[in-house]
């Protein structure tokens, strides 16, 4: 079969999944509709694999292969195909996407066990993969954003799904709404290249590209920029973040798999995608590389301070994403890609950790509350560890080469790119610091009550709640199910999370500078046309910057462990000593009061306005005088109706009478 | 033979009709008044059609009858229904439509 065949296949089990599950959920029992979507995303992933072996049976040159089953759409010149594009690039995504989910399901099959809506629960996650594998595959823009708006949906749909929980609900608003700001700067990109070009098939508009504009066209500009909005929205940049950190409201394996592996890199592969553009309007490409640094070093920080669990990890996404960005934006595809996946690796891996830690204290997600689980949880602990090593980029684990090969890259570009290196070392030691504020507070210090009584096989069971709020919870339907399940004692979770560590471990050694380079050599078909693509640093130069990133690393491990571990009264000093820096930090530098005063109070401002002015005075009072009129005119002609029927009869004869006497006298 | 007389004879029928649908307050000699002017259009139809040598006047007479036949089944099942709830047969006193 050929490769775009498979390409098919990968898109066909999650949707069939999907169906299944949603539509069986009454006659399933038990954890049937976890294996059913398993082995669904399963068999994509076997077929994502079918898919890159079978392009690579093809001369590096003619990898792209496309395929449309009928049109989807045809009006006004426009001509859109229901086609795929299957290059290096999207069999990258697809793999990394396919593989990593089928872990995460696996994950799911026994974190959410005791959940009510299971069923439920299986067929979104099972929507998103195939929204997901549709926008990575799409072979048009048209069909690029009905998967980004899929995906937007999905993501919405499982931030709220415990949709009892107000916290939750909000969340997944807040995602939606800004989501969709992405959704429109994407579409409005798309409605340019068709009025300049003609045409919105992808190899179409890259072929075009060049020969339509000239180098920093305005207009190309403008369409870059734009597609920029959608990306940023999706991969929760700078200024469109505020969503990321709130979507943790949702259950953790869907933090790992939507919020942290997959959907939000759809910002990072939609500008490697376009290259083309991007590369033809450089000024675009710069502001992107731009605001990708001030993303990095601003979630980094944002990272020190916060004390949510789930939120400390979101927020190294979302910087971590930043370093993607900064890559692919001055024109480091492949190391950017290479970092997507191995963040997928390792990220997925420490929100899983997180989960069960999060479980065996009972759902609390406050590392306040948290400590001294080493003995109690041995296995996620030091899954945990490797999972924080590689996000550190400590030396030999998988984001140790592929974070420093972005940051050689743009050192080697010279110029101001040099800006990028020093911030991104800066920015990883950061990094470095809060991968272990983690670690040593989680699992070092004194044990809590529960890791105790976890150390003598107990599993902590609180009344639920709220972990936000601390509002009292039910287990029914609509809030979180009443067990905890940790990967000590769940095969599935401790599968899932041995493969991610084994992946975090080696992943990077796809990717060694001088050595092996499979990434960079797979993903060359994809971008032909490229004229950075080539511009790679000497391998000395490579190696010079990993043994730079290395020490720093192990700098911000050793701060880390001196601050948390050595001295535990550091922490707080500090916190004392710099007080409204921590302040500002921990309110996250204002984003979201930012927001509420610069958008959300003018908006309701408005809104009263408009009700208190437009609506009540003028709106109703026209239909209140509408009203007043007809019922005026119903008095007087409500006179005519005596009831009389032989009134009536009268009137009629009269009139008739009446009439005859008119047209006689008219004839005349 | 002029047309004169008929149509004489069919107004003074029209009109004695008429005269008795506002007059009366029987519905049951309304109804009866009704049908006598029917008839008188009838009767104007007929004549016309004959002085004119046309068939069609004698046409529409006939659908004018099956109409009456069939206003005459609706009336007198009201008058019937009227009479069995012990309403007053008197259409002055049944004044539910007034505004």
């Amino acid at each position: 079969m050929s490769a775009t065949t498979w390409g098919w296949l990968v898109l066909a089990f999650p949707l069939a999944g999907f169906l299944v599950n949603a539509f069986g959920w009454r006659v399933m029992r038990g954890r049937t509709a976890g294996w059913i979507a398993t082995i669904a995303i399963g068999l994509s992933f076997a077929c994502a694999i079918a898919a890159t072996v079978s392009l690579l049976g093809h001369g590096e040159s003619e990898r792209q292969l496309t395929s449309s089953l009928w049109t989807y759409a045809s009006a006004a010149g426009l001509d859109v195909k229901l086609g795929i594009l299957v290059d290096p690039l999207s069999a990258f995504m697809i793999l990394v996407v396919t593989g990593v989910s089928t872990l995460i399901h696996l994950y799911s099959v026994a974190y959410l066990d005791s959940d009510r809506g299971y069923s439920r629960y299986f067929a979104y996650l099972n929507f998103f993969v195939f929204s997901m594998l549709l926008l990575v595959l799409a072979g048009n823009f048209l069909l690029l954003i009905v998967g980004w708006a899929f995906v937007g949906f999905a993501s919405y749909a499982l931030i709220s799904f415990w949709y009892r929980r107000n916290t939750a609900t909000k969340a997944g608003m807040k995602a939606f709404v800004i989501n969709v700001i992405g959704d429109i700067g994407l579409v409005l990109a798309t409605l340019f290249i068709f009025r300049e070009l003609g045409t919105v098939d992808y190899l179409s508009v890259f072929a075009e590209v060049p020969k339509h504009f000239t180098s920093n066209d305005g207009l190309l500009i403008a369409i870059c920029l734009l597609l920029l909005v959608g990306a940023f929205a999706k991969s929760a940049q700078l200024p469109l973040h505020t969503w990321l950190p709130d979507a943790m409201e949702g259950p953790t394996p869907v933090s790992a798999l939507i919020h942290a592996a997959t959907m939000v890199t759809a910002g990072v592969y939609l500008i490697a995608r376009m290259y083309v553009l991007f590369e033809q309007a450089p000024t675009a490409a710069d502001i992107s590389a731009f605001i990708g640094l001030g993303t990095l070093v601003f979630a980094a920080t944002c990272a020190l301070a916060v004390t949510d669990l789930k939120r400390i990890i979101a927020y190294s996404t979302i910087s971590q994403i930043g370093y993607m960005v900064v890559g692919v934006s001055i024109g480091a595809y492949a190391a950017g890609m290479f970092q997507l996946m191995t963040h997928a690796f390792f990220k997925a891996l420490l929100f899983m950790a997180a989960g069960s830690v999060i479980s065996a204290v009972a759902g609390t997600q406050d590392i306040n509350r948290m400590g001294g689980l080493r003995k109690a949880l041995p296995f996620t602990s030091k899954l945990m560890i490797i999972g924080a090593l590689a996000l550190a980029a400590f030396p030999g684990f998988s984001g140790f080469f592929s974070k420093d090969e972005i940051l050689a890259y743009a050192l080697n570009r010279g110029g101001f790119y040099v800006i990028f290196t020093i911030v991104g070392y800066l920015a990883a030691l950061l990094t470095a610091i809060y991968a272990f504020r983690i670690i040593f507070r989680v699992f070092w210090g004194d044990p809590v009550p529960e890791a105790r009584e976890l150390e003598e096989g107990h599993l902590a069971h609180a009344p639920a709640k709220n972990p936000l709020t601390g509002e009292e919870e039910d287990t029914d339907i609509g809030y979180p199910g009443a067990d905890h399940h940790i990967a000590e004692r769940d095969w599935p979770m401790w599968l899932a999370m041995s493969v991610l560590g084994f992946l975090s471990i080696v992943g990077g050694f796809v990717e060694i500078p001088g050595v092996d380079e499979v990434v960079k050599n797979f993903l060359a078909g994809a971008f032909l046309q490229s004229h950075l693509y080539d511009a790679l640093p000497s391998v000395a130069a490579d190696w010079r910057g990993l043994a730079i990133g290395g020490a720093i690393s192990i700098t911000g491990i050793a701060i880390a462990y001196l601050v948390w571990v050595r001295r535990p009264g550091t922490s707080a000093a500090l916190i004392r000593r710099f007080g409204p820096v921590h302040t500002f930090l921990l309110n996250k530098w204002y984003f979201d009061e930012l927001y509420d005063a610069v958008v959300y109070r003018p908006l309701l401002a408005i809104g009263r306005f408009c009700n208190d002015v437009f609506e009540r005075v003028v709106v109703q009072g026209i239909v209140a005088s509408a009203v007043d009129l007809v019922r005026g005119v119903g008095v007087v002609v409500r006179g005519a109706q005596s009831g009389f029927v032989r009134a009536y009869a009268l009137l009629l004869i009269g009139g008739f009478a009446a009439l005859g006497l008119y047209f006689l006298i008219a004839a005349h | 033979m002029t047309v004169t007389w008929y149509i004489v004879l069919s107004a003074v029928l029209f009109a004695i009709g008429a005269g008795g649908v506002l007059i009366r307050r029987s519905p049951l000699v309304i109804l009866l008044c009704l049908e006598l002017m029917l008839n008188a259009g009838n009767l104007a139809l007929v004549a016309f059609s004959r002085a004119h040598g046309n068939a069609e006047g004698q046409v529409f007479a006939l659908i004018v009858m099956v109409v009456a036949a069939c206003e005459v089944v609706v009336g007198l099942g009201l008058i019937v229904a009227m009479f069995r709830r012990r309403l007053p047969l008197n259409v002055d006193e049944l004044r539910g439509l007034k505004g």
